[in-house]
Protein backbone atom coordinates (compact mmCIF):
# COMPACT_ATOMS: atom_id res chain seq x y z
CA UNK A 1 0.00 0.00 0.00
CA UNK A 2 2.71 2.67 1.23
CA UNK A 3 4.65 3.45 -2.18
CA UNK A 4 6.47 6.60 -3.48
CA UNK A 5 8.28 7.54 -0.51
CA UNK A 6 11.55 7.40 1.33
CA UNK A 7 12.70 4.51 3.38
CA UNK A 8 10.74 2.88 6.01
CA UNK A 9 11.23 4.89 9.42
CA UNK A 10 8.81 3.16 11.62
CA UNK A 11 7.69 -0.38 11.08
CA UNK A 12 4.86 -1.69 13.27
CA UNK A 13 4.42 -6.00 13.46
CA UNK A 14 1.77 -7.47 15.04
CA UNK A 15 0.71 -4.84 18.14
CA UNK A 16 -1.36 -5.28 20.96
CA UNK A 17 -1.84 -3.48 23.47
CA UNK A 18 -4.59 -4.82 26.48
CA UNK A 19 -5.56 -2.45 29.29
CA UNK A 20 -7.66 -5.19 31.89
CA UNK A 21 -10.38 -6.35 29.86
CA UNK A 22 -9.93 -3.60 27.18
CA UNK A 23 -8.11 -4.86 23.76
CA UNK A 24 -7.03 -1.45 22.76
CA UNK A 25 -4.62 -2.24 19.80
CA UNK A 26 -5.75 -5.85 18.12
CA UNK A 27 -3.15 -6.62 16.00
CA UNK A 28 -1.51 -3.88 14.45
CA UNK A 29 0.93 -3.70 11.43
CA UNK A 30 1.85 -0.72 9.35
CA UNK A 31 4.67 0.95 8.07
CA UNK A 32 5.60 4.60 8.09
CA UNK A 33 7.73 6.49 5.78
CA UNK A 34 10.62 9.06 5.62
CA UNK A 35 8.25 12.23 4.05
CA UNK A 36 5.03 10.87 4.74
CA UNK A 37 2.02 12.62 6.56
CA UNK A 38 0.09 9.75 7.94
CA UNK A 39 -3.64 10.77 9.32
CA UNK A 40 -5.09 8.42 11.92
CA UNK A 41 -8.98 8.92 11.61
CA UNK A 42 -11.51 6.72 13.89
CA UNK A 43 -14.34 7.12 16.48
CA UNK A 44 -13.19 7.90 19.92
CA UNK A 45 -11.88 4.13 21.49
CA UNK A 46 -10.85 2.71 18.69
CA UNK A 47 -7.41 2.95 19.92
CA UNK A 48 -5.42 5.82 17.27
CA UNK A 49 -4.56 7.40 20.43
CA UNK A 50 -3.13 4.27 22.01
CA UNK A 51 -1.17 3.09 18.12
CA UNK A 52 0.03 6.60 18.35
CA UNK A 53 1.89 6.71 21.84
CA UNK A 54 2.80 2.93 20.88
CA UNK A 55 5.23 4.41 18.39
CA UNK A 56 7.42 5.90 20.97
CA UNK A 57 6.52 3.54 23.75
CA UNK A 58 4.47 6.49 26.12
CA UNK A 59 2.48 3.32 25.78
CA UNK A 60 4.00 -0.36 25.94
CA UNK A 61 2.71 -2.89 24.29
CA UNK A 62 1.49 -5.88 25.16
CA UNK A 63 2.71 -8.11 22.08
CA UNK A 64 4.83 -7.08 19.07
CA UNK A 65 7.42 -4.60 17.88
CA UNK A 66 7.70 -1.27 17.04
CA UNK A 67 11.39 -1.42 14.26
CA UNK A 68 12.39 2.65 14.15
CA UNK A 69 15.35 3.06 11.55
CA UNK A 70 16.05 -0.66 11.69
CA UNK A 71 15.71 -1.02 15.63
CA UNK A 72 13.32 -3.31 17.62
CA UNK A 73 13.14 -0.76 20.41
CA UNK A 74 10.39 -2.48 21.99
CA UNK A 75 13.57 -4.62 22.81
CA UNK A 76 14.02 -4.08 26.71
CA UNK A 77 18.04 -3.86 26.04
CA UNK A 78 17.48 -0.85 23.95
CA UNK A 79 18.19 2.48 25.00
CA UNK A 80 14.30 3.87 24.36
CA UNK A 81 15.43 7.40 25.39
CA UNK A 82 17.67 7.84 22.89
CA UNK A 83 15.20 6.89 20.39
CA UNK A 84 12.14 9.10 21.76
CA UNK A 85 14.79 11.89 21.16
CA UNK A 86 14.18 11.67 17.52
CA UNK A 87 10.46 11.13 17.84
CA UNK A 88 9.05 14.45 18.69
CA UNK A 89 5.49 14.32 20.09
CA UNK A 90 2.62 16.39 20.31
CA UNK A 91 0.12 16.14 22.89
CA UNK A 92 -3.71 17.37 22.92
CA UNK A 93 -3.35 19.33 26.09
CA UNK A 94 0.49 20.99 25.14
CA UNK A 95 2.16 19.63 28.36
CA UNK A 96 4.80 23.29 28.33
CA UNK A 97 6.19 22.91 31.39
CA UNK A 98 4.77 25.95 33.75
CA UNK A 99 7.77 26.38 36.02
CA UNK A 100 10.03 27.38 33.05
CA UNK A 101 9.75 30.45 30.49
CA UNK A 102 9.43 29.59 26.82
CA UNK A 103 12.78 29.64 25.84
CA UNK A 104 13.32 27.30 28.74
CA UNK A 105 10.84 24.90 27.76
CA UNK A 106 12.15 24.74 24.44
CA UNK A 107 16.25 24.62 25.40
CA UNK A 108 15.78 22.09 28.23
CA UNK A 109 16.09 18.99 25.75
CA UNK A 110 18.30 20.25 23.29
CA UNK A 111 21.39 21.41 26.74
CA UNK A 112 20.85 18.27 28.84
CA UNK A 113 20.04 15.78 26.01
CA UNK A 114 21.76 16.60 23.15
CA UNK A 115 24.29 18.65 25.12
CA UNK A 116 24.31 21.73 23.38
CA UNK A 117 25.75 24.62 24.67
CA UNK A 118 23.09 27.13 26.36
CA UNK A 119 24.11 30.15 23.18
CA UNK A 120 23.73 27.39 20.78
CA UNK A 121 20.32 26.20 21.99
CA UNK A 122 19.05 29.35 22.13
CA UNK A 123 20.12 30.85 18.89
CA UNK A 124 17.90 27.52 17.51
CA UNK A 125 14.83 28.38 19.92
CA UNK A 126 15.12 32.09 18.34
CA UNK A 127 15.25 30.61 14.86
CA UNK A 128 12.20 28.55 15.50
CA UNK A 129 10.14 30.92 17.28
CA UNK A 130 10.28 33.17 14.35
CA UNK A 131 9.19 30.40 12.49
CA UNK A 132 6.07 30.51 14.42
CA UNK A 133 5.94 34.51 14.44
CA UNK A 134 6.24 34.33 18.56
CA UNK A 135 9.91 35.30 19.59
CA UNK A 136 8.42 38.46 21.29
CA UNK A 137 7.38 35.43 23.96
CA UNK A 138 10.80 33.81 24.68
CA UNK A 139 11.14 35.44 28.41
CA UNK A 140 7.14 34.95 28.96
CA UNK A 141 5.87 31.99 30.88
CA UNK A 142 3.02 29.42 29.53
CA UNK A 143 0.45 31.03 31.24
CA UNK A 144 0.69 33.58 29.69
CA UNK A 145 -0.06 32.09 26.33
CA UNK A 146 -3.21 31.63 24.43
CA UNK A 147 -3.91 27.94 23.35
CA UNK A 148 -3.14 28.39 20.15
CA UNK A 149 0.67 29.51 21.18
CA UNK A 150 1.07 26.69 23.67
CA UNK A 151 0.43 24.08 21.22
CA UNK A 152 3.28 25.92 18.53
CA UNK A 153 5.31 26.64 21.46
CA UNK A 154 4.62 22.51 22.17
CA UNK A 155 5.51 22.28 18.65
CA UNK A 156 8.62 24.39 18.63
CA UNK A 157 9.97 22.43 21.56
CA UNK A 158 9.52 19.03 19.57
CA UNK A 159 11.34 20.92 16.53
CA UNK A 160 14.35 21.96 18.23
CA UNK A 161 15.19 17.90 19.20
CA UNK A 162 15.70 17.93 15.11
CA UNK A 163 13.45 14.92 15.33
CA UNK A 164 12.91 12.08 12.40
CA UNK A 165 9.18 11.74 12.68
CA UNK A 166 6.91 14.21 14.89
CA UNK A 167 3.58 12.39 16.46
CA UNK A 168 0.53 14.67 17.20
CA UNK A 169 -2.07 13.33 19.30
CA UNK A 170 -5.55 15.16 19.06
CA UNK A 171 -3.17 18.58 19.01
CA UNK A 172 -6.38 20.38 18.32
CA UNK A 173 -9.12 18.91 20.29
CA UNK A 174 -8.16 20.97 23.22
CA UNK A 175 -8.61 24.42 21.36
CA UNK A 176 -11.02 27.34 20.81
CA UNK A 177 -11.96 26.62 17.74
CA UNK A 178 -10.87 30.27 16.46
CA UNK A 179 -7.56 28.73 17.26
CA UNK A 180 -7.04 25.57 15.57
CA UNK A 181 -6.21 27.54 12.36
CA UNK A 182 -2.65 29.03 13.45
CA UNK A 183 -1.97 25.67 14.94
CA UNK A 184 -3.10 23.34 11.90
CA UNK A 185 -1.01 26.19 9.68
CA UNK A 186 2.17 25.55 10.82
CA UNK A 187 1.42 21.86 10.91
CA UNK A 188 0.97 22.47 7.34
CA UNK A 189 4.37 24.06 6.75
CA UNK A 190 5.67 21.21 8.58
CA UNK A 191 4.17 18.66 6.07
CA UNK A 192 5.40 21.07 2.88
CA UNK A 193 9.09 21.26 4.40
CA UNK A 194 8.82 17.26 4.30
CA UNK A 195 9.10 16.43 8.04
CA UNK A 196 7.41 12.88 8.75
CA UNK A 197 4.62 12.71 10.66
CA UNK A 198 1.88 11.10 12.35
CA UNK A 199 -1.63 12.98 13.36
CA UNK A 200 -4.01 11.91 15.02
CA UNK A 201 -7.14 14.36 14.42
CA UNK A 202 -10.68 15.02 13.91
CA UNK A 203 -9.78 17.85 11.21
CA UNK A 204 -10.79 15.70 7.93
CA UNK A 205 -10.11 19.41 5.93
CA UNK A 206 -6.42 19.18 7.22
CA UNK A 207 -6.29 15.46 6.53
CA UNK A 208 -7.86 16.18 2.78
CA UNK A 209 -5.32 18.63 2.10
CA UNK A 210 -1.99 17.63 3.83
CA UNK A 211 -2.51 13.64 4.44
CA UNK A 212 -0.46 11.86 1.91
CA UNK A 213 -2.36 8.79 3.91
CA UNK A 214 -5.44 8.20 5.56
CA UNK A 215 -5.77 5.05 7.98
CA UNK A 216 -9.01 4.48 9.64
CA UNK A 217 -9.48 2.54 12.59
CA UNK A 218 -11.93 0.99 14.65
CA UNK A 219 -12.09 -1.71 17.38
CA UNK A 220 -8.21 -1.86 17.60
CA UNK A 221 -7.54 -2.74 14.16
CA UNK A 222 -7.04 -0.73 10.98
CA UNK A 223 -10.01 -1.06 8.70
CA UNK A 224 -8.83 0.77 6.37
CA UNK A 225 -6.40 3.11 4.28
CA UNK A 226 -6.06 4.94 1.20
CA UNK A 227 -5.08 8.49 -0.41
CA UNK A 228 -7.39 11.37 0.83
CA UNK A 229 -8.87 11.63 -2.87
CA UNK A 230 -9.87 7.90 -2.45
CA UNK A 231 -10.44 7.73 1.23
CA UNK A 232 -13.62 10.20 1.63
CA UNK A 233 -14.96 9.87 -2.32
CA UNK A 234 -14.91 5.82 -2.51
CA UNK A 235 -14.73 4.22 1.26
CA UNK A 236 -15.26 0.62 1.31
CA UNK A 237 -15.46 -0.48 4.88
CA UNK A 238 -18.96 -0.36 6.05
CA UNK A 239 -17.59 1.16 9.66
CA UNK A 240 -15.81 4.14 7.76
CA UNK A 241 -18.98 4.84 5.38
CA UNK A 242 -20.98 5.48 8.74
CA UNK A 243 -18.17 7.26 10.05
CA UNK A 244 -18.15 9.53 7.30
CA UNK A 245 -21.68 10.06 7.02
CA UNK A 246 -21.46 11.35 11.07
CA UNK A 247 -18.85 13.94 10.75
CA UNK A 248 -19.02 15.12 7.27
CA UNK B 1 0.84 48.56 89.84
CA UNK B 2 3.57 48.95 87.91
CA UNK B 3 6.40 48.66 91.08
CA UNK B 4 4.89 45.27 90.91
CA UNK B 5 5.23 44.09 87.34
CA UNK B 6 8.89 45.26 87.52
CA UNK B 7 9.89 43.54 90.69
CA UNK B 8 8.17 40.54 88.95
CA UNK B 9 10.48 41.18 86.02
CA UNK B 10 13.55 41.64 87.99
CA UNK B 11 12.68 38.52 90.22
CA UNK B 12 12.26 36.09 86.77
CA UNK B 13 14.72 37.59 84.57
CA UNK B 14 17.29 39.41 86.03
CA UNK B 15 18.02 37.98 89.58
CA UNK B 16 20.84 35.30 89.36
CA UNK B 17 20.51 35.77 85.37
CA UNK B 18 17.48 33.70 85.26
CA UNK B 19 17.26 35.31 81.67
CA UNK B 20 19.93 32.82 80.81
CA UNK B 21 17.62 30.11 80.98
CA UNK B 22 15.26 31.06 78.57
CA UNK B 23 18.41 32.37 76.30
CA UNK B 24 20.39 29.11 76.47
CA UNK B 25 16.79 27.10 76.10
CA UNK B 26 16.20 29.01 72.66
CA UNK B 27 20.06 27.97 71.26
CA UNK B 28 18.72 24.38 72.19
CA UNK B 29 15.74 24.68 70.89
CA UNK B 30 16.85 25.94 67.50
CA UNK B 31 19.37 23.55 67.40
CA UNK B 32 17.31 20.52 67.67
CA UNK B 33 14.52 22.10 65.01
CA UNK B 34 17.30 23.16 62.69
CA UNK B 35 18.91 19.67 62.52
CA UNK B 36 15.87 18.04 62.52
CA UNK B 37 14.37 19.64 59.82
CA UNK B 38 17.53 18.61 57.83
CA UNK B 39 16.82 14.93 58.79
CA UNK B 40 13.28 15.61 58.44
CA UNK B 41 13.87 16.73 54.09
CA UNK B 42 16.09 14.31 53.40
CA UNK B 43 14.53 11.49 54.72
CA UNK B 44 11.35 12.51 53.70
CA UNK B 45 12.30 13.30 50.46
CA UNK B 46 13.92 10.11 49.91
CA UNK B 47 11.29 8.17 51.04
CA UNK B 48 8.95 10.21 48.73
CA UNK B 49 10.82 9.15 45.80
CA UNK B 50 11.03 5.51 46.35
CA UNK B 51 7.21 5.77 46.85
CA UNK B 52 6.17 7.36 44.50
CA UNK B 53 8.60 5.71 41.95
CA UNK B 54 6.90 2.33 42.88
CA UNK B 55 3.53 4.23 42.40
CA UNK B 56 4.14 5.15 38.69
CA UNK B 57 6.93 1.95 38.09
CA UNK B 58 6.00 -0.80 39.99
CA UNK B 59 9.68 -0.84 41.24
CA UNK B 60 11.30 -0.76 44.51
CA UNK B 61 8.87 -3.21 45.98
CA UNK B 62 11.01 -4.33 49.14
CA UNK B 63 12.37 -0.34 49.71
CA UNK B 64 8.62 1.00 49.41
CA UNK B 65 7.59 -2.15 52.23
CA UNK B 66 10.15 -1.21 54.76
CA UNK B 67 8.65 2.85 53.54
CA UNK B 68 5.17 1.81 54.60
CA UNK B 69 5.97 0.26 58.18
CA UNK B 70 8.38 3.11 59.18
CA UNK B 71 5.46 5.78 58.02
CA UNK B 72 2.68 3.59 59.60
CA UNK B 73 4.79 3.44 63.02
CA UNK B 74 5.79 6.73 62.93
CA UNK B 75 2.26 8.15 62.50
CA UNK B 76 0.82 5.92 64.54
CA UNK B 77 2.80 6.73 67.80
CA UNK B 78 2.90 9.78 69.39
CA UNK B 79 5.85 11.59 69.34
CA UNK B 80 6.50 11.83 72.76
CA UNK B 81 7.08 8.08 73.35
CA UNK B 82 9.46 7.51 70.19
CA UNK B 83 11.55 10.72 72.26
CA UNK B 84 11.39 8.72 75.08
CA UNK B 85 12.03 5.27 73.52
CA UNK B 86 15.00 6.77 71.35
CA UNK B 87 16.48 8.05 74.91
CA UNK B 88 15.77 5.08 77.57
CA UNK B 89 15.68 2.48 75.26
CA UNK B 90 17.37 2.76 72.09
CA UNK B 91 20.21 4.82 73.92
CA UNK B 92 19.28 3.58 77.30
CA UNK B 93 23.03 1.84 78.00
CA UNK B 94 24.91 4.62 76.74
CA UNK B 95 24.04 7.46 79.22
CA UNK B 96 26.85 9.49 77.92
CA UNK B 97 25.07 10.46 74.63
CA UNK B 98 24.42 13.93 74.01
CA UNK B 99 20.18 15.13 74.41
CA UNK B 100 20.45 17.96 71.94
CA UNK B 101 21.41 13.85 70.01
CA UNK B 102 18.82 12.20 70.80
CA UNK B 103 15.81 15.11 70.19
CA UNK B 104 17.20 15.66 66.93
CA UNK B 105 16.97 12.12 65.37
CA UNK B 106 13.33 11.74 67.64
CA UNK B 107 12.48 14.87 65.77
CA UNK B 108 13.77 14.42 62.77
CA UNK B 109 12.57 10.68 62.04
CA UNK B 110 9.04 11.75 63.11
CA UNK B 111 9.34 14.81 60.46
CA UNK B 112 10.38 12.52 58.17
CA UNK B 113 7.36 10.65 57.80
CA UNK B 114 5.15 13.49 57.60
CA UNK B 115 7.51 15.23 55.13
CA UNK B 116 7.76 12.20 52.80
CA UNK B 117 3.89 12.12 52.84
CA UNK B 118 3.63 16.05 51.71
CA UNK B 119 6.26 15.48 49.15
CA UNK B 120 4.55 12.49 48.10
CA UNK B 121 1.05 14.28 47.33
CA UNK B 122 3.32 17.08 45.90
CA UNK B 123 4.67 14.72 43.13
CA UNK B 124 1.61 13.23 42.77
CA UNK B 125 -0.26 16.41 41.90
CA UNK B 126 2.26 17.14 39.28
CA UNK B 127 -0.30 16.44 36.06
CA UNK B 128 0.63 12.90 34.49
CA UNK B 129 1.15 14.86 30.93
CA UNK B 130 4.28 17.16 32.25
CA UNK B 131 5.77 13.24 32.72
CA UNK B 132 5.09 12.18 29.66
CA UNK B 133 6.09 15.27 27.95
CA UNK B 134 9.90 14.82 29.88
CA UNK B 135 9.64 11.38 28.75
CA UNK B 136 8.42 11.94 24.88
CA UNK B 137 11.83 14.21 24.74
CA UNK B 138 13.54 11.82 25.65
CA UNK B 139 14.51 12.44 29.41
CA UNK B 140 14.80 9.46 31.43
CA UNK B 141 12.69 8.56 34.90
CA UNK B 142 15.54 10.34 37.17
CA UNK B 143 15.98 13.64 34.95
CA UNK B 144 12.12 13.58 34.26
CA UNK B 145 11.87 13.68 37.89
CA UNK B 146 14.51 16.59 38.40
CA UNK B 147 14.19 18.98 35.56
CA UNK B 148 10.36 18.66 35.46
CA UNK B 149 8.23 17.06 38.12
CA UNK B 150 10.29 17.99 41.61
CA UNK B 151 10.76 21.91 41.07
CA UNK B 152 7.03 21.52 40.16
CA UNK B 153 6.10 19.33 42.82
CA UNK B 154 8.17 21.67 45.42
CA UNK B 155 6.43 24.63 44.79
CA UNK B 156 3.08 23.11 45.01
CA UNK B 157 3.86 21.38 48.71
CA UNK B 158 6.02 24.87 50.00
CA UNK B 159 2.99 25.78 52.25
CA UNK B 160 2.09 22.68 53.40
CA UNK B 161 6.05 21.76 53.94
CA UNK B 162 6.07 25.09 55.34
CA UNK B 163 3.46 24.52 58.03
CA UNK B 164 5.12 21.16 58.92
CA UNK B 165 7.81 23.26 60.26
CA UNK B 166 6.53 25.37 62.03
CA UNK B 167 4.72 22.08 63.75
CA UNK B 168 7.82 21.11 64.67
CA UNK B 169 9.64 23.98 66.00
CA UNK B 170 6.58 23.99 68.49
CA UNK B 171 7.05 19.97 69.13
CA UNK B 172 10.40 20.29 70.35
CA UNK B 173 8.82 21.82 73.45
CA UNK B 174 8.28 17.98 74.81
CA UNK B 175 12.27 17.58 74.89
CA UNK B 176 12.03 18.51 78.33
CA UNK B 177 10.39 14.86 78.88
CA UNK B 178 14.11 13.30 78.48
CA UNK B 179 15.10 16.71 80.46
CA UNK B 180 16.47 18.30 77.64
CA UNK B 181 16.68 21.97 78.78
CA UNK B 182 14.79 23.43 75.68
CA UNK B 183 13.25 27.00 75.52
CA UNK B 184 9.71 25.60 77.24
CA UNK B 185 11.61 23.61 79.98
CA UNK B 186 13.75 26.63 80.62
CA UNK B 187 10.75 28.53 81.30
CA UNK B 188 9.66 26.27 83.41
CA UNK B 189 12.55 26.04 85.56
CA UNK B 190 12.39 29.67 85.84
CA UNK B 191 8.79 29.36 87.37
CA UNK B 192 9.71 26.13 89.96
CA UNK B 193 12.60 28.86 91.36
CA UNK B 194 10.03 32.27 91.37
CA UNK B 195 6.96 30.57 91.57
CA UNK B 196 5.66 32.87 89.65
CA UNK B 197 3.64 31.08 86.35
CA UNK B 198 2.56 34.20 84.25
CA UNK B 199 5.89 35.64 83.30
CA UNK B 200 8.38 33.17 82.34
CA UNK B 201 5.45 31.06 80.19
CA UNK B 202 4.06 34.51 78.81
CA UNK B 203 7.79 34.61 77.77
CA UNK B 204 8.42 31.56 76.32
CA UNK B 205 5.02 31.78 74.13
CA UNK B 206 6.06 35.44 73.11
CA UNK B 207 9.13 33.73 72.11
CA UNK B 208 7.80 30.93 70.28
CA UNK B 209 4.93 33.40 68.11
CA UNK B 210 7.74 35.32 67.39
CA UNK B 211 9.51 33.18 65.59
CA UNK B 212 6.73 31.50 64.21
CA UNK B 213 5.94 34.77 62.57
CA UNK B 214 8.93 35.70 61.11
CA UNK B 215 9.16 31.77 59.49
CA UNK B 216 5.99 32.51 57.90
CA UNK B 217 7.03 35.58 56.67
CA UNK B 218 9.84 34.36 54.88
CA UNK B 219 8.17 31.68 53.54
CA UNK B 220 5.31 33.80 52.08
CA UNK B 221 8.24 35.21 49.77
CA UNK B 222 9.68 32.40 48.85
CA UNK B 223 6.39 31.60 47.88
CA UNK B 224 5.56 34.84 46.06
CA UNK B 225 9.26 34.56 44.06
CA UNK B 226 7.90 30.98 43.17
CA UNK B 227 5.06 32.07 41.71
CA UNK B 228 6.08 34.62 39.54
CA UNK B 229 5.88 31.96 36.13
CA UNK B 230 1.94 31.43 36.96
CA UNK B 231 0.60 35.04 36.42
Amino acid sequence: MTTNYGDTLIKVQNLHKIFGELHALNGISEEIHKGEVVVIVGPSGSGKSTFLRSLNLLEEPSRGQVIFEGEDITDKKVDINKHRQKMGMVFQHFNLFPHKTILQNITLAPVKLLKKSREEAERRATELLRLVGLEEKAHAYPSQLSGGQKQRIAIVRSLAMDPEVMLFDEPTSALDPEMVGEVLELMKKLARDGMTMVVVTHEMGFAKEVATRIIFMDEGQIKEQAKPSEFFENPKDERLKEFLSKIL
Amino acid sequence: MFQEWQDKFVNNFITDDRWKYIADGLVTTLQVTFFAVIIGIVLGFLVAVVRSTYDKTGKLGILNALCKLYLTVIRGTPVVVQLLIIYFVIFGSARDISKVAVAVMAFGFNSGAYVAEIFRSGIMSVDSGQFEAGRSLGFNYVQTMRYIIMPQAFKNVLPALCNEFIVLLKETSVSGYIALQDLTKGGDIIRSRTYDALMPLLAVAVIYLTMVIIFTKLVNILERRLRSSDH
